[in-house]
């Protein structure tokens, strides 16, 4: 009986010093938010991303912080369920209280989470590549837009392989429908026929690709030069690499540029019949600068796993954390509403040996490169824009978008302004 | 003075002669050189400069190339490769170096090097002792249509004596001639017959791009006709094509849901962690290789024989488990059945995404599952050969445990009887335990065939679950003939149904298809009769 009781006093204290030890690290913390799927369909890409906040979080606390205060990691798990995001968002936004968040993959998770994030105007950052076609006051994207990886792969498989077929191919929502859409209008213009194009859409996780390969083999075979753009989503495109090489589709013959296809997703193939296909983004992690190589030393040190693997979203995370760190600093506090002003014209570098800047449209600047898969699974770098591009929020190819542009700086300070109606549409 | 003269002499002497060396050893280099860049089209020209040069090493370097086993030394732009043991061999000399190069950049290579590559190293071949090279040369040429190789075609062909290089060596021939202009007209008819004879994709290719700008009327009437007939011949072979997509397709169908068709058909069990069963058996897969791939690489071909006992045993133990942990309490009760094994679901696909991580593990195919096997046009792949054999294999042999074996007999006399069954004196307990770890094993099994060609992940199972229940519940609860059957023919129509409506629309009408029939046919295409129905 004495011993029951001690035991329950011993725990008793133990549990009160806890929670004080909680309260006063609330107190001198200032928190962010995690906002990723640990479990679910979207864990396979999104785990990364939550361990690559914890690490840029954990660097920036050894350098002392911010303003002072350390920082402090709230993880939430929103489980691969859209509607769950939401919920997850304004746990975070008003019961932990996070000053900024980063978080999402798929579109159809930002467009959940957007509404939380304007009611409560709190901060989120999305660092995946996305259609466009949005502006959020509250929201920074430091993925590219269609105009920052998708136009650029076009131009160059036009110019370098001499492309005059196209197959575009994706999964059946709404970044690959959006973006084909923004690719076919582009297409036209550059004066591509349209039977010299064509589009093709599978379910989510399609798993037999053996019709739609021969189907993309005989389209190939009318005598001019063809290539597939893929916008086929995480999953689906183990099964369509191995069927490309079962079916003896070399790169040379056709080869598919990939805008959702990292090292991470080849790290689940055997990429040598792959050696050539490409993939558009900001980031390999195979380019060669010291920022680079410094980031991944730091990474896989981290993480203490020497072949952990670093893509493109990763590094779009490091830029936003940066530009956050910045923003605070100029602002002087984290009061959300003032950190999205101090944000817009922040620079920072990236890892591909550029400045990425924060625009007005709440998008940033980044350069763009193509790379060719490599028989190691990382990407040989073959062409790069010489400068950084600046995002198109809205795309000048689509019909209801092309007058429209978002600029956030007072006195505009609107997301969808209408140049021809000098209006600020209703439009999100 | 004199002595200043003699030292600007001597040196002059030194300058020169060495100068004389460096043309006289580097003429070679120079072509070489060329090599030594970051700019594509830089190496691009230099790999068909090599390919025209008379150096000794020029097929060694090209094929070295090719596999990125080329390199550059900053230094002096000087180029070595590594020979097929990994020795270093320098370009030049062709020989090996004598001390080991140091600072050395690799020579990369993008898609219109690895085209110059392939159309270089094909022209070079085209002599070659080996068949299967002349072969492999005849058709990089017949891509390439490299018009400098007509003539070195020409001495080829007449000197060939083995019929099926030859006629490779004419394809290439016709292939060069018809798209150019300047040929004989009556040459360049008889092309575009021998393209037509070929019958195949690329050369229907070739044919379409005939046209008004380069050639002649003649021509392209022969071009069009040849055209025609290949197109014919295609449109028959898409649809054997089809026919064959969809029997593989049904095959995977069939491997997926086989164990689902004990566990669900025999049993009555909604197992919702049937599809983890089959992830389990996937993951066995990639355990077995890795540990082949650090222990045995020589052993490699052998990994999915070796992994598909331990794929039944894991699957098999795992379902045990389940089935002593929490099913065997929720017999009769369909609906908590279906809830606890949704949970359970749940749980394998967290444990494994802690254990292995929740990236995608790559799970090789061996040597005898990779490639292509073409009959006339008609194109076969290995892998998907392999599996459909596999999963009749399954099939038979399940089939034969149930009706052969004193399990099979007691598993079904609890089926059609459980309490009959259990006054002969069957522990019906036992049976129930053993035929869940049946289904699950087999589940397991279909893990290790569906490891080659799908993604190996903790999602794996998901992807197949709905897709196994509409099989058994198609082919009718409880008949395995019947899941064979449902099987097969869900594949073949949805191979048929994807050319014309979409791989989307065409899953649609497949699923509005099967709403419709089991309306009328709730007990699915075999209805079993007798007491297990009133059950």
């Amino acid at each position: 009986m004495k011993r029951l009781i001690s035991t329950i006093a011993v725990s008793a204290f133990a549990a009160g010093s806890l929670l004080a030890s909680i309260a006063a690290k609330a107190e001198d913390t200032i928190k962010i938010g995690i906002l990723h799927s640990l479990s679910g369909t979207m864990a396979i890409s999104e785990t990364t991303l939550k361990d690559t906040m914890l690490y840029l979080i954990d660097e920036q606390n050894k350098k002392g912080g911010v303003l002072g205060k350390k920082l402090e990691a709230v993880v939430v798990d929103p489980a691969s369920n859209w509607p769950l995001f939401a919920e997850k968002a304004r746990e975070l936004i008003t019961k932990d209280k996070v000053v900024a968040t980063f978080g999402c993959w798929t579109s159809v998770s930002r467009k959940s989470v957007l509404p939380v994030f304007e009611e409560l105007n709190s901060i989120l950052f999305y660092p995946v590549q996305y259609e466009g076609e949005e502006s959020s006051k509250n929201i920074f994207y430091t993925g590219a837009a269609p105009n920052q990886q998708a136009i650029p792969a076009v131009d160059y498989l036009m110019e370098n392989e001499k492309v005059q077929r196209w197959v575009l191919a994706g999964t059946d929502y709404v970044y690959p429908r959006t973006t084909n859409k923004i690719l076919e209008a582009y297409l036209k213009a550059k004066g591509v026929k349209a039977e010299d194009i064509m589009i093709n859409y599978t379910p989510f996780g399609h798993s037999d690709w053996q019709t739609i390969v021969a189907d993309i083999k005989k389209f190939g075979s009318a005598g001019k030069k063809t290539a597939v753009v893929s916008t086929i989503n995480g999953d689906a495109n183990v099964p369509f690499y191995k069927e490309l090489g079962n079916q003896g589709i070399k790169a040379t013959d056709i080869p598919v540029v990939a805008f959702s296809v990292g090292e991470e997703e080849l790290a689940g193939l055997d990429t040598k019949p792959l050696v050539g296909h490409l993939a558009a983004w900001n980031y390999f992690e195979s380019v060669d600068t010291p920022e680079n190589k410094d980031f991944i030393a730091k990474w896989q040190a981290y993480t203490k796993n020497p072949k952990r693997t670093t893509n493109d979203p990763m590094e779009a995370h490091v830029i936003g954390f940066n530009m956050w760190v910045k923003a605070v600093e100029k602002a002087g506090t984290t009061d959300p509403s003032k950190v999205i002003d101090a944000m817009i014209g922040v620079a920072v570098p990236n890892l591909t040996g550029g400045l990425s800047t924060m625009m007005p449209n709440h998008h940033i600047t980044k350069p763009v490169l193509i790379g060719e898969i490599k028989a190691d699974g990382q990407f040989n770098t073959v062409w790069q824009t010489p400068g950084t591009v600046v995002a198109n929020e809205w795309s000048p190819y689509l019909e209801g978008s092309k007058d429209l542009i978002a600029d956030w700086r007072a006195p505009l300070s609107c997301g969808n302004f209408n140049v021809k109606t000098g209006k600020c549409g209703s439009k999100s | 003075m004199l002595r200043t003269l003699r030292i600007i002499l001597g040196l002059a002497i030194a300058l020169i002669s060495s100068a004389v060396q460096l043309v006289w050893a580097d003429d070679a280099s120079i072509v070489l050189t060329r090599l030594a860049t970051e700019n594509y089209s830089e190496i691009e020209a230099g790999v068909t400069a090599l390919a025209a040069s008379a150096i000794p090493s020029a097929e060694a370097v090209l094929n070295a190339l090719a596999d990125s086993r080329l390199s550059y030394r900053l230094s002096d732009k000087a180029i070595f490769f590594k020979d097929t043991s990994g020795k270093w061999i320098d370009a030049a000399t062709n020989a090996a170096p004598s001390e080991q190069p140091t600072g050395l950049k690799p020579v990369k290579v993008n898609n219109r090097v690895r085209r110059a590559l392939d159309a270089a190293i094909g022209s070079m071949t085209l002599l070659s002792a080996d068949p299967k090279k002349r072969i492999a040369a005849a058709d990089a040429v017949f891509k390439s249509r490299d018009v400098n190789t007509l003539s070195a075609l020409d001495s080829v062909i007449a000197k060939e004596t083995d019929a099926i290089v030859k006629q490779h060596f004419e394809e290439a021939r016709a292939a060069v001639l018809i798209l150019k202009p300047d040929a004989p007209e009556a040459e360049r008819v008889a092309a575009a017959d021998r393209l037509g004879q070929r019958g195949d994709q690329d050369a229907l290719a070739l044919l379409s791009s005939v046209t008004n700008a380069n050639a002649t009327a003649n021509v392209i009437a022969a071009g069009s006709l040849a055209a025609k007939s290949i197109s014919r011949r295609l449109a028959l072979l898409s649809a054997a094509q089809n026919a064959w997509y969809g029997l593989s397709l049904g095959s995977v169908l069939l491997l997926a849901a086989i164990g689902l068709a004990i566990t669900f058909g025999v049993m009555g069990i909604i197992n919702m962690a049937h599809g983890e069963m089959v992830m389990l058996g996937a993951y066995t897969t990639f355990v077995v290789q890795e540990i082949i791939r650090a222990k045995a690489p020589s052993l490699f071909d052998w990994s999915l024989p070796i992994a598909i006992p331990l794929a039944f045993f894991v699957s098999a133990l795992v379902g045990l488990v389940i089935e002593r942990m929490i099913i065997r309490y929720l017999y009769g009760r369909p609906l908590e059945t279906l809830l606890a094994t949704w949970g359970v679901s749940l749980m394998l696909q967290q444990a494994v995404r802690s254990a292995f991580g929740a990236n995608n593990r790559e799970v090789g195919a061996p040597s005898y599952m990779a490639g292509v096997w073409d009959l006339n046009g008609f194109q076969i792949t290995y892998g998907r050969l392999w599996i459909i054999l596999f999963s009749l294999t399954v099939f038979l042999a399940l089939l034969g445990v149930m009706r052969g074996t004193s399990l099979g007999l007691r598993m079904r006399a609890v089926i059609q009887n459980r309490r009959m069954a259990a006054a002969m004196g069957i522990r019906t307990p036992v049976v129930d335990a053993l035929t869940f770890a049946l289904g699950s094993g087999v589940a397991g099994i279909a893990g290790v065939a569906l490891s080659q060609i799908d993604n190996v992940s903790p999602n794996l199972g998901q992807s197949y679950i709905i897709d196994s229940f509409l099989v058994v519940v198609f082919g009718g609860v409880g008949n395995l003939w019947g899941t064979l059957l449902g099987a097969l023919s869900l594949g073949l129509a949805n191979k048929f149904l994807e050319p014309i409506a979409g791989a989307v629309l065409g899953k649609i009408i497949l699923l509005a298809v099967i709403i419709l029939f089991i309306q009328r046919r709730p007990r699915g295409l075999f209805a079993l009769k007798g007491r297990a129905v009133e059950q």
